[in-house]
């Protein structure tokens, strides 16, 4: 794995760890939680676009398959949430599935079209399946998670839940990104028929990093619906796979810490910015923008190349701006 | 050990390969040389498995891998330096190399690879230089030799090389030829695929001439360096002299 990320994940250990002892305010260890929850959908979104080079635009979709399989099966057939979010992963595992054999036969755009009617799909049936879902109204009294005795029914409890196994995650994943397969990965991104000729099986390996940003995704969705307990179709739509997609290439793509970062960032700044009113997402947007513009790699591997080199990296659309003024 | 009978590729319906038989036997470096559009690369994608329309026979060792994968036909020992720079460009030299034995990297385990990395390295020291580098920033030659390691990581007994001379400095493609007869005489045996017909049979035991998918001429070297086919398939010499 390295000794710069084995360094970086006790970091990030140690802060988690931390973080909820300084913070009292329970609003702002709630946003936590989501930044904890979102971050296990971007570091598959990652895995996924970063390494592999696919693009996915329905991955609010398998987080929605998680959230509501959990959902239904607590609510309406009484099953434990440790069950239900174990068949929540096998049902979204099996349609990421069946929908990646098709649709990872295509590239770049049309990946993206693919993906996000997929989307769409799931998105209409959380709205008509009234019987189950509820339809656009939703459903709640959503059980939560329960440890043996303890009931992971505080913010404080669930905080530490939910941030264990982002980094349980984490690890695997950086394991899984520092070892053969990824490698293999990696040199789809790099050129598909070149990694053919290494050898590489590039139409197995790209199912498989689909199914397992599923998998992350259907994790992060159980967790949310026994967190939040009510479950509406508005969450689950195709705004939500926008903003996932923005988190990960604010942060960085080619990196499962940039995923974090990134969705950290975007998570929690819009609080921040609650003071400027109305305002709030006119800064939210620029910053943004200029995030784009300034640092194409990402907003943290960008931040560190500037640290490390002292000079912004070579940004194409900046210096077009630059030469269109003068 | 390759023996290819009247193959024929297509892309759609177009018939690329008008039936091809040559045969490679072991220890030689087998020439293939033929202006652009004459299937040269069709060929060689044919017989790495990355064509899958075909008809015909591809043996290798007296096994028909006509109908094979990639991955079944680099298992079997047959490796492919492509043409131009496909190389990972955003991943390290180190990093392309290893890719190259990715085929063996679970069966012959971490310490072989290391081992072979180091006779990699001291056959292009340049390489063990820049292992951290991403491969993207290699100069062009640089970049072919790159290429050709990787392609030996894979440990090929069939070594097939796309045009590894074109597109770099004189000095450096005479250093590249340099380096595949010294493959050969370690017991690599080889099909070449050159545009650089006089350098190409320079080096070669044998030669096959290629024209619009099918094969014109073959023979040895000095034969076929005068041979009228070839200067005709290439430089359209009959034509010239019409003109005069």
């Amino acid at each position: 794995m390295g000794k710069k990320n084995l360094l970086s994940l006790l970091i990030l250990s140690i802060v988690v760890m931390i973080l909820p002892l300084i913070i009292n305010n329970p609003y702002y260890l709630s946003i936590l939680i989501f930044v904890g929850i979102y971050s296990l959908i971007t570091i598959g979104l990652s895995l996924l676009m970063g390494y592999a080079g696919q693009i996915s635009l329905g991955q609010a979709a398998f987080f929605g398959l998680g959230a509501y399989t959990s959902g239904i099966l607590t609510t309406k057939f009484a099953l434990s949430p440790w069950i239900a979010l174990i068949i929540a992963i096998f049902v979204t595992a099996g349609v990421a599935f069946l929908i990646g054999i098709p649709a990872l036969k295509l590239k770049g755009h049309y990946l993206a079209m693919a993906t996000l009617a997929f989307g769409q799909i799931i998105f209409i049936i959380f709205n008509q399946e009234i019987t189950y879902t509820g339809g656009p109204s939703g459903f709640g009294q959503i059980p939560y998670f329960k440890l043996g005795k303890f009931m992971l029914d505080s913010d404080f409890r669930y905080y530490y839940f939910v941030w264990i196994i982002v980094l349980i995650t984490l690890t695997l994943s950086l394991n899984l990104i520092h070892s053969r397969v990824g490698r293999a990965l990696r040199s789809i991104h790099g050129g598909e028929i070149t990694a053919n000729i290494m050898g590489v099986n590039t139409a197995r390996y790209k199912i498989d990093v689909f199914v397992l940003s599923a998998v992350y995704a259907s994790i992060a969705g159980s967790l949310y619906a026994h967190f939040v307990t009510f479950l509406s179709p508005g969450t689950f739509g195709f705004s939500f796979s926008i903003a996932l997609l923005t988190m990960v290439a604010v942060g960085g793509m080619a990196s499962v810490w940039g995923a974090i970062m990134g969705t950290a960032l975007l998570t929690i700044l819009p609080e921040f910015l609650r003071i400027f009113h109305d305002y709030d997402i006119l800064i939210y947007g620029s910053t943004l923008l200029f995030i784009m513009i300034l640092l194409p790699e990402g907003f943290f591997i960008g931040l560190f190349n500037l640290i490390r080199k002292g000079n912004l990296p070579q940004s194409h659309l900046l210096k077009k701006l630059l030469e269109t003024r003068r | 050990m390759l023996i290819i009978r009247s193959l024929k590729s297509f892309y759609g319906r177009l018939c690329a390969l008008k039936g091809i038989s040559l045969h490679i036997r072991k220890g030689e470096i087998v020439g293939l040389i033929g202006a652009n559009g004459a299937g040269k690369t069709t060929l060689l994608n044919s017989i790495m498995g990355l064509l899958s329309s075909k008809k015909g026979e591809i043996l290798f060792f007296e096994e028909n891998i006509t109908k094979y994968s990639p991955r079944q036909i680099i298992k079997l020992g047959i490796s492919l330096v492509p043409e131009g720079r496909q190389l990972f460009a955003p991943l390290t030299v180190m990093d392309n190399l290893i890719l190259g034995a990715y085929h063996r990297y679970q069966k012959d385990g971490k310490a072989k690879i290391r081992a072979d990395l180091e006779v990699i390295f001291g056959r292009f020291p340049i390489l063990r230089e820049r292992k951290k580098q991403p491969a993207g920033t290699l100069s062009g030659g640089e970049q072919r030799m790159l290429a050709i390691g990787r392609a030996l990581m894979a440990k090929p007994r069939l070594l097939l090389m796309d045009e590894p001379s074109t597109g770099l400095a004189p000095v450096i493609g005479r250093e590249v030829f340099h380096i595949i007869s010294e493959l050969r005489e370690q017991g690599t045996t080889i099909l070449l695929v050159e545009q650089n017909a006089k350098a190409a049979l320079k080096i070669v035991d044998r030669a096959y001439v290629m024209e619009t998918g099918r094969i014109v001429a073959q023979g040895n070297p000095n034969d076929l360096i005068n041979n009228q086919e070839v200067k005709r398939a290439y430089l359209g010499k009959e034509y010239k002299k019409i003109w005069e």
